[in-house]
C-alpha cells in the first residue's frame, strides 16, 4: 500500500490538464481510492493514541517521554529495517531476535576489560555487524541454494541462536557493558547546537536532493512533480526536523540513537529506491520468475537480503544491549522478534512481497513504543500492551490485503 | 524423446509469421530452440544469412531475438518503466539507477509503437488492463533493437477491443522492419495480421502458406490432418 507513494506523483503530459493545488489534491485523491494509502492509517493512528494516553496521563506528551520513546524504538527499527527487506522478496526471518541477542553478547565479551581478546567499542560493534552478515550468508544459502522455506529455515536459526546466547554468557548470567562507546548508542544525547546543526543539515540536503532530482528530470525532458509540491514537501521535511530538534533539546538534546536510526533510515531507503539492487529487490518479490528470465541473479538477491536482515539484527540488539548497559540469558527474547515483523507490518509493508518501503519499519516500530510507552505509564499491565499490538496487527494486515485487491481492481 | 524433426521454419524482415498447430505440434519447443532455452541436437540457425550457434538466452538476445511469454513475465508490483528495464537497468557506476533516462526511453518506445492507451507510465502494471500489459510486454521486447520478435499466443487471455490493440500493434512491428513470429490458436487472428504461415503437426513440418492463397479450411485440414512435407532441409530462423 505504501509503495512508491512519492514517486507515482508524476503526471504524465498526456493526462494532465489540471494545474497548480487542485491537481496535487486530486491526484492524491485518485491514488488513495487506488489503495495507495502510504503511511495515512499509522499516522491516524498515532494522533489517536497520543489523545488517548494524553487524557489518561498529561506526562505523556512531554519533551521527556518524547525522547523516551525515540531510545525506546531505536532498537526495534534498526531491527525492522531489515525485516522491510526480507517482506519485499515475500520471505520470513524469525531469527532476528536471538541474532540481535547474539549482537549484543558479541559486543559484551569483545568489551570485556579483563580478557585478552578485548577491543575498542566501535571494533567490536563492527566486528558484531559482520558476524550477523555472516550468519545471514549462512541461513539464507540455506533458502536461496537449496530451496528450504525461509520460515524454516530461520525458526531453526530462532532455536540455535538462542542457545548460542545463552552458552555465550554461561554460568555468570550477565555480562555487564562499560565500554562508553557502545553504551552511548543508546545513552548519548548530542549538546543542542549539534541537534540544530543537524536539522539545518538535513533541511538543506533534502531541498538540494529535490533540486538535483528537478534538474536531471528537466535535461531528460520527462515531467517532474509539480513545483508547488516539491516546496511544500521541502517545507514539510525541514519542519519536521526543527521541531524534533526544538522538543529535544528540551529534556537534554537529540538522543544519539535517534540520529542513527535516521541516518539507517535515510541509507537503506536511498538503497531500496534508487540502486539496480534495490530495484531488483521489489522485482523478485514481485514476479522471481520473472526477474530470473530478466536475467537477475534471484539467489545472489535472496542471499544478500537475508545477510541484511541479521545485520540490522546485530545493530539492534547492540542498541538493547547499550540501554542496559548489559547483556543476559535473555537477550534477543522477550517480545523483539514480534514487535520488529509487527513494526514492519504495520507501517504498511505487504507480508506478501514486493510492496513496502523502509519507512514502514520507522513508523510501525514508533507506533508500538508509543503505545508500549502509553501503557506502562498510565500503569496498564503488559496484557494489555499485547493484546492492543495484537488487534493493530491483525487491522494492518486486513488494511493490506483488503488494499491489495483493490489495487489489482483499479483500472481494469 | 524426439519433440521436433525434419522442421524447417523461417522468418524475414518485415513480416508476419504465423506459427500454427494443434496442441502438442511443437510450436512452443520450436520457439525455445530458437530462444536458446532448449539446445538443437541437430541441425542449423541461420542469421541473416550467417549460420549462427545458440546456446543460451543471452545469446539469442544478443542476435536481437526477444520472446514476449505468454504468461508476460511482468513484475506487477513495479511500474511500466521498470518493467520494461526490469534486468537491464540504466545506471551509473555506482549502481544508481538512471530514472530521467530511463523514462525518457520507455516514453519514446511506447509513442513510437503508437501505445496511447496507458494513462501513466508511473503507475504499476498491476493496476493495467491485460492489453495494456501485453502492450507492455511487447514494448519491452521491441525497445532493446531487437530483429526478431517472437509473441506466444498474445490475444488468448484478451477481450474483443483489446484483442483489437495488440493486433494493431503487432502489424506495426512488422511496418517498422521487425520480424515476427506470431504463435495463436485463433484463425482470425492470424488470417488478419500475418502473411505467411506455417503448420506444424506432431512434431513435423506440414507446410508454408501464403496468406493470400490459402484459405481458412486449408489451415484447419493441414492443423489436424496435414501429412508432413518432404522437406529435410536445414531448420533455420
Amino acid at each position: 500500500m505504501t509503495t512508491a507513494a512519492p514517486e507515482t506523483a508524476e503526471v504524465e503530459p498526456e493526462t494532465a490538464p489540471r494545474e497548480g493545488l487542485a491537481a496535487i489534491v486530486g491526484g492524491y485523491f485518485e491514488r488513495l481510492r487506488g489503495g495507495e494509502v502510504g503511511i495515512l492509517p499509522v499516522l491516524f493512528g498515532l494522533v489517536l493514541i497520543t489523545l488517548y494516553f494524553w487524557s489518561k496521563n498529561h506526562n505523556y506528551v512531554t519533551a521527556v517521554n518524547f525522547n523516551n520513546i525515540v531510545v525506546q524504538m531505536a532498537g526495534v527499527s534498526i531491527i525492522a529495517m531489515g525485516v522491510v527487506f526480507v517482506l519485499l522478496l515475500g520471505e520470513i526471518d524469525l531469527s532476528i531476535g536471538y541474532v540481535s541477542g547474539v549482537g549484543g553478547v558479541t559486543v559484551a565479551l569483545l568489551q570485556q576489560p579483563e580478557k585478552s581478546y578485548q577491543v575498542g567499542g566501535l571494533i567490536a560493534i563492527l566486528l558484531a555487524v559482520a558476524l550477523g552478515a555472516a550468519i545471514g550468508a549462512f541461513q539464507g544459502s540455506f533458502v536461496a541454494l537449496i530451496g528450504i522455506p525461509s520460515f524454516v529455515v530461520t525458526l531453526a536459526g530462532l532455536l540455535a541462536w538462542q542457545g548460542v546466547v545463552q552458552k555465550a554468557i554461561g554460568e555468570q548470567g550477565v555480562i555487564t557493558i562499560q565500554d562508553d562507546t557502545i553504551n552511548n548508542v543508546a545513552n548519548y544525547s548530542l549538546p543542542a547546537n549539534w541537534g540544530w546543526g543537524l536539522a539545518i543539515g538535513a533541511a538543506i540536503g533534502y531541498a538540494l536532493t529535490v533540486l538535483l532530482s528537478v534538474f536531471s528530470r528537466r535535461r531528460a525532458r520527462v515531467t517532474a512533480q509539480h513545483p508547488l509540491l516539491l516546496v511544500l514537501k521541502v517545507v514539510a521535511i525541514a519542519a519536521l526536523a526543527f521541531v524534533v530538534v526544538r522538543i529535544s533539546n528540551r529534556a537534554g538534546g537529540v538522543p544519539f540513537a535517534g540520529v542513527l536510526v535516521v541516518a539507517l533510515l535515510i541509507f537503506w531507503t536511498y538503497i531500496a529506491r534508487r540502486t539496480t539492487f534495490g530495484r531488483h529487490v521489489y522485482a523478485v518479490g514481485g514476479n522471481a520468475e520473472a526477474a530470473r528470465r530478466a536475467g537477475i541473479s534471484v539467489k545472489r538477491i535472496r542471499i544478500v537480503v537475508f545477510m541484511i536482515s541479521s545485520a540490522m539484527a546485530v545493530l539492534g540488539g547492540v542498541v538493547f544491549a547499550a540501554r542496559l548497559t548489559s547483556v543476559d540469558l535473555n537477550a534477543g527474547g522477550g517480545t523483539i522478534l514480534l514487535d520488529a515483523i509487527s513494526a514492519a507490518v504495520i507501517g504498511g509493508t505487504s507480508l506478501f512481497g514486493g510492496r513496502g518501503n523502509v519507512r514502514d519499519a520507522v513508523v510501525g516500530a514508533l507506533l508500538i513504543s508509543a503505545i508500549a510507552n502509553g501503557i506502562d505509564l498510565v500503569g496498564y499491565t503488559s496484557a494489555t500492551r499485547f493484546i492492543v499490538t495484537g488487534v493493530i496487527l491483525l487491522a494492518a494486515v486486513t488494511l493490506d490485503t483488503v488494499l491489495r485487491r483493490r489495487q489489482a481492481a483499479v483500472g481494469r | 524423446m524426439q519433440a521436433l524433426s525434419d522442421v524447417d521454419f523461417e522468418v524475414r524482415d518485415g513480416e508476419v509469421m504465423a506459427l500454427v498447430g494443434d496442441n502438442g505440434a511443437g510450436k512452443s519447443t520450436l520457439i525455445k530452440c530458437v530462444a536458446g532455452i532448449y539446445s538443437i541436437d541437430d541441425g542449423e540457425v541461420f542469421f541473416e544469412g550467417e549460420p549462427v550457434s545458440i546456446h543460451g538466452p543471452k545469446d539469442a538476445a544478443r542476435l536481437g531475438i526477444e520472446i514476449v511469454y505468454q504468461d508476460l513475465a511482468l513484475c506487477d508490483n513495479l511500474d511500466v518503466v521498470q518493467n520494461m528495464y526490469l534486468g537491464r537497468e540504466v545506471h551509473d557506476l555506482l549502481q544508481r539507477l538512471q530514472e530521467p533516462e530511463m523514462e525518457q526511453r520507455t516514453a519514446e518506445t511506447l509513442k513510437s509503437l503508437a501505445v496511447t492507451t496507458i494513462g501513466s507510465i508511473k503507475h504499476p502494471v498491476a493496476t493495467l488492463s491485460g492489453g495494456q500489459r501485453q502492450s507492455v510486454a511487447v514494448a519491452r521486447a521491441v525497445m532493446w533493437n531487437s530483429r526478431v520478435v517472437i509473441l506466444d499466443e498474445p490475444t488468448a487471455a484478451l477481450g474483443v477491443a483489446q484483442t483489437r490493440q495488440v493486433l494493431d500493434l503487432v502489424k506495426r512491428l512488422a511496418q517498422q522492419g521487425l520480424a515476427v513470429v506470431l504463435i495463436s490458436h485463433n484463425l482470425l487472428d492470424i488470417f488478419e495480421v500475418s502473411s505467411r504461415i506455417t503448420v506444424l503437426r506432431l512434431g513435423r513440418n506440414v507446410g508454408v502458406f501464403e496468406r493470400e492463397q490459402t484459405t481458412q479450411r486449408e489451415i484447419v485440414e493441414a492443423i489436424t490432418a496435414g501429412a508432413p512435407a518432404e522437406v529435410a532441409g536445414p531448420a533455420g530462423a
